[in-house]
């Protein structure tokens, strides 16, 4: 052991998670190791999510963190002087079936019960915030305004580079091969050439979770599946929210399907399969944009002329019931698992990325300890699944 | 203004515009099926609108539906001119900014997705030498095959080249236009009942699940091929100087497509960078479409491409510039001026050299990338995967001809055919593919005959027309395709030879016409417009490597069907110069001005170049990054968008890999950017089944 490989933390996987997490760690004064495999942060799920930044959610630790997420990103250009590509417009989930509509509308005094700002809104007022949506059947739908988009590529960059000011030490290009564990404590992690020492490890490796867990002896329940996602060319803002068509598409392939239009001009989009795609897989479908275009169509005839320019497809590291893990390991102290954050890790980083400070500084932190526990480990994870939107 | 070329010494001529468009507010017309780019262009509208990010001009750059900066609006719809035929009645509107969606009718029926999949067993990617020669080979063989192209006709490159080919008679059609040949191998697909074509059919995108998605006329439809062969070709690369990002810079590709496809005269005058053969062949081809060529320039000492080419331009006028490189390119809304300047042995301009020519066109001609991304991915994802032509390697057209036949071959040896390739095939391949050998100093030696020809092919290339031409088997080529020709024996003084030659580097030199012994007749080809040439009219020859002789006289000019469109010219010379004459001036070569080394831009920022032509990104940010530490593209695409654009990278990659050198990192330090599909934008719509 020599100081210059010795860190108050080790933060493994430089994703929506870890690079938060870096930073903030960093702020408090620690010396911070980022190890990241790939050549630069982001470069995993991160940059394949669409960047949808919503608190709208009905599960209480979730909306606890993305609030403190979205305080992170709303006020980045502020406080840094750095473009993150936020823009406000809020999610939208139109709705044209009754079903849907009770539900929805079910959910919102829970919502409304921890302040956020969401509303049932009558198809008039849904065709005012999404101009050109098929009117037939809109019965309405919900509009939660403090919601956004950001720019998933230039956050982790800012991130990293914030982190960087503040002392992260960033190294790429070097995956963790090994944890060193002694006496049921964790020492340190090993790389292919180097081995890294601290007290504390920060497990943030999304879809590898399961091998991580594996590594330090532990079970920790990931599954990666995946969904496709794309881009079209810039067309003049339009769009203010990003919407949410829950229903299940008559194609049969999707389950509900998303899109939104981001602050440099491009509509972004997204589907949940209805037969999920298992595995690491992060290549792309013939079928995806067929399925997608036909459901963009019928619910927004206009965007017929799009031209579309990119696709591309992202992990969904999963958990038996939805829930994010964030919890220190059982039987290795010091090592602290952020993982399994089911699709919604870049909306969730930031305030992973907080709450994991104040774990690691062991103090109170932004989930009170009920909450904390519904993300452990040891949980059961057979019990209710929580809401698997986007 | 109409400046639609009505007639061509080689092209026969298009349709007369009959189709009525409007652009802004002006009403234009256009020929049928013509793309809006060209009736634009044809109009003399250069600027198609401007940018979202800086206002920065745009016009055409591609002409070849892979970048976006010919974007405007066709009834309200974005869509690229240079892929979008006009219409009677459109409404063409510049894109300013960011275009918005248009408006639709409200739907009748919910659209479903498009699940259109056809197997085939073989897929041929890339309609031009190397893949129809392919499918030639395939069809004869009864193999069911299906060639795409995204042109509306097959050919690829070929249907842009109008002179005639080098190379191999007997194996590569050498000695036939390119566009003849386009011709020849479309007829000969086209009576193969197991070749299918889809031409206006682009492959976007390469699938896990072992799919080709393909675009063919507006529909995307699904393809899973046994086997793939990969011919997309090649992409040009681009030099970003300052200015390289205005309206009026653009590559030999686009220039062939817009002058020699679509017959309109796409500049007034053009200044071209690169001496390889695509530059000095596209050089001749601006020559003969009535362009004026201010001059060629060329960084290396010596021009890369074959002598014969850069001799032909030479002939003309056209000066070659070796050891020169532009400057940059000036003007506000389009070129208006260029400023070139000699360079050192490392290749930095020296101070005082500079000199500004008056054109409005820069050609940049500086290489050729493969396109082989579909081939790369189409390899991971287990699919097998076939390259020819130059997909698989740059070289001239007929190697990717004989490239293409032993990949056809080849597949169907894998496919279970017993078929042969023949032993010479790939021998003669690699002499194709080859580099031209040394050139000789040859001194031209007076004959005893009464008429004799004169070759001024003096550098060793692939090539042997002469040699069938002549019906008296007086020429001959000793040791291999790439030794000079040898004229033994009798000549008839046919001129079959003349004709012949793909690099018109033979005349011939007729001694008993002046019984003073004072004067010659020589005979030499020329492929312009016949009217130039007077009898009795004066030009002012050249030798063979352009240098002034003195004055001919033109005697005769033979224009007859079975000449291929070239005409022979017998001029009359003094005796002295018989040997020497190889050609006669057509343009007044252009010195250019001096100049003062300062561009004296008001704003330095407009003198940084724009690498990133799809996003302008400039040299300046790109380098502030790499000196940040940015080792990873991928990165650079999140901070400054570079190669997020609709090209996708494709004209940026290089030059910022090069910026990467330059900043002294070395090139297995830098993550090269992700590639996915789409290769090309597709409208949303082509997704769906309506």
């Amino acid at each position: 052991m020599n100081e210059k490989n010795t860190y108050d933390v080790i933060v493994v996987g430089a994703g929506s998670v870890g690079t938060p997490a870096a930073m903030f760690l960093a702020a408090e004064g620690l010396r911070v190791l980022l190890l990241e495999g790939a050549a630069s942060p982001g470069q995993g799920s991160n940059k394949a999510a669409i960047g949808g930044v919503r608190a709208t959610h009905s599960d209480p630790a979730k909306i606890l963190l993305c609030q403190k997420s979205l305080e992170v990103f709303t006020t980045w250009h502020e406080r840094h002087g750095e473009d993150i590509g936020w823009k406000p417009g809020g999610y939208c989930f139109p709705v044209y079936e009754e079903g849907l509509r009770d539900q929805l509308q079910g959910m919102l005094p829970t919502q409304k019960k921890f302040g956020l700002d969401i509303d049932w809104l009558d198809a008039d007022g849904i065709a005012g915030v999404v101009p050109g949506i098929e009117r037939r059947d809109l019965l309405g739908g919900t509009l939660s305004p403090g919601d956004g988009q950001v720019s998933t590529l230039k956050a982790s960059v800012a991130f990293q580079r914030e982190g960087a000011r503040r002392g992260v030490e960033l190294r790429v290009k070097e995956p963790v091969v090994g944890y060193a564990v002694r006496a049921g404590r964790i020492e340190g992690v090993r790389t292919a050439n180097n081995i890294y020492f601290a007290p504390r490890v920060v497990i943030a490796t999304g879809a590898d979770a399961l091998a991580h867990g594996r590594m330090l002896g532990a079970h920790i329940p990931v599954t990666p599946d995946s969904h496709e996602a794309g881009i079209s060319a810039p067309v003049e803002p339009f769009l203010p929210p990003l919407v949410v068509d829950m229903h299940e598409g008559p194609e049969g392939k999707t389950a509900n399907f998303y899109f939104g239009q981001v602050h440099s001009g491009q509509i972004i989009f997204c589907y949940t399969p209805k037969r999920a795609f298992l595995g690491h897989n992060r290549e792309n479908l013939s079928e995806f944009m067929p399925v997608l275009a036909s459901r963009l169509v019928a619910l927004i005839p206009r965007l017929r002329n799009l031209l579309i320019r990119r696709t591309w497809r992202g992990l969904y590291p999963m958990t038996p019931d939805g829930r994010p893990i964030l919890d220190w390991v059982p039987g290795v102290e010091g090592a602290l698992a952020a993982v399994g954050m089911c699709g919604q890790g870049f909306m969730l980083g930031p305030g992973v990325g907080a709450q994991i400070t104040d774990m690691i500084m062991g103090r109170p932190g932004l989930l009170p300890p009920e909450i904390l526990s519904t993300l452990s480990l040891s949980r059961n994870f057979g019990a209710t699944p929580s809401e698997a939107l986007a | 203004m109409d400046l639609r070329i009505s007639s061509h010494p080689i092209l026969a001529p298009l349709p007369e515009p009959s189709v009525s468009f409007t652009f802004g507010n002006r009403a234009l017309r256009g020929r049928p099926g013509e793309m809006i780019s060209s009736a634009l262009y044809a109009a003399g509208v250069h600027v198609f609108g401007h940018h979202s990010r800086d206002g920065g001009a745009q016009g055409i750059f591609c002409v070849n539906g892979q970048c976006s900066q010919c974007m405007v609006l066709a009834d309200g719809v974005p869509v690229k001119a240079c892929m979008t035929p006009i219409a009677e009645g459109m409404r063409v509107a510049p894109c300013e900014g960011l275009p918005d969606l248009p408006e639709v009718a409200p739907l009748r029926t919910r659209p479903s997705p498009r699940f259109d999949e056809t197997s085939v067993t073989v897929l041929v990617v890339g309609g031009g030498p190397a893949g129809m020669c392919a499918a030639v080979e395939l069809g004869r063989l009864g193999i069911d095959t299906l060639i795409i192209d995204d042109k509306a006709e097959l050919g690829g490159k070929l249907t842009l080249q109008t002179h005639n080919f080098f190379g191999s008679v007997k194996d590569c059609y050498a000695g036939v236009r390119g566009i003849d040949i386009a011709r020849i191998l479309s007829d000969e697909l086209a009576a193969l009942p197991t070749v299918h074509v889809w031409t206006e059919a682009a492959a976007v995108g390469v699938y896990h699940d072992g799919a080709f998605g393909i675009v063919h006329r507006g529909e995307f439809r699904i393809v899973r091929p046994g086997q793939v062969l990969v011919a997309t070709g090649a992409r040009e690369r681009t030099l970003p100087f300052p200015g390289s990002d205005l309206p009026g810079v653009y590559g030999a590709g686009a220039f062939q497509t817009l002058v020699n496809r679509d017959l309109v005269k796409a500049a007034r005058r053009l200044f071209v960078v690169g001496g390889g053969n695509v530059g000095l062949i596209t050089a001749y081809h601006a020559l003969q479409a009535g362009i004026e060529v201010a001059a060629v320039v060329e960084a290396m000492p010596r021009c890369g491409g074959y002598k014969v080419h850069q001799d032909k331009i030479l002939r003309l006028g056209i000066p070659v510039l070796t050891s020169h490189t532009i400057l940059r390119a000036e003007g506000a809304e389009h070129v208006q001026n260029v400023v070139a300047a000699r360079v050192d042995a490392d290749f930095r301009p020296v101070p005082g050299t500079e000199r500004r020519w008056d054109v409005d066109t820069v050609l940049v001609a500086v290489g050729l990338s493969p396109v082989n991304e579909l081939a790369v991915k189409a390899q991971e994802y287990g699919i097998p995967t076939w390259s020819a032509g130059d997909a698989r390697e740059i070289a001239e057209a007929s190697a990717a001809i004989f490239s293409g036949k032993i990949a056809g071959r080849r597949i169907a040896r894998e496919l279970g055919v017993l078929i042969d390739i023949p032993s010479d095939w790939e021998p003669l391949e690699e002499i194709l593919k080859s580099r031209p050998g040394a050139t000789h100093e040859i001194v031209q030696q007076p004959r005893q005959d009464r008429v004799y020809p004169i070759f001024f092919c003096d550098q060793e290339i692939p090539c042997n027309p002469c040699v069938d031409a002549c019906p008296m088997h007086s020429i001959q080529i000793p040791g291999t395709i790439m030794d000079l020709p040898v004229f033994e024996g009798k000549c008839s003084g046919c001129g079959k030879c003349v004709l012949a030659c793909p690099g018109l580097a033979v005349s011939l030199v007729f001694e008993d016409t002046d019984p003073t012994g004072e004067t010659a007749v020589v005979l030499l080809a020329f492929e312009f417009d016949a009217a130039r040439l007077p009898v009795d009219g004066k030009v002012v020859t050249t030798d063979r490597h352009g240098r002034p002789l003195g004055a001919g006289t033109v005697v005769e000019v033979r224009d007859r069907k079975n000449q291929d469109r070239r005409r022979l010219v017998k001029l009359r010379v003094p005796a002295a110069e018989r040997l020497e004459v190889a050609g006669f001036l057509v343009a007044e070569p252009d010195p250019g001005r001096p100049v003062e080394p300062d561009c004296g831009c008001a704003d330095p920022g407009a003198c940084d170049p724009v690498i990133c032509l799809c996003e302008r990104v400039r040299r300046g940010e790109i380098l502030a990054e790499i000196e940040a530490g940015v080792r990873d593209m991928n990165i650079l695409k999140a901070t400054l968008r570079t190669g997020m654009g609709a090209c996708g990278g494709k004209n940026c990659t290089e030059p910022i890999l090069r910026l990467f050198r330059q900043a002294g990192v070395p090139p297995e330090d830098v993550t090269p950017p992700t590639f996915r599909p789409l290769t090309a934008e597709v409208r949303l719509d082509s997704f769906l089944e309506e």
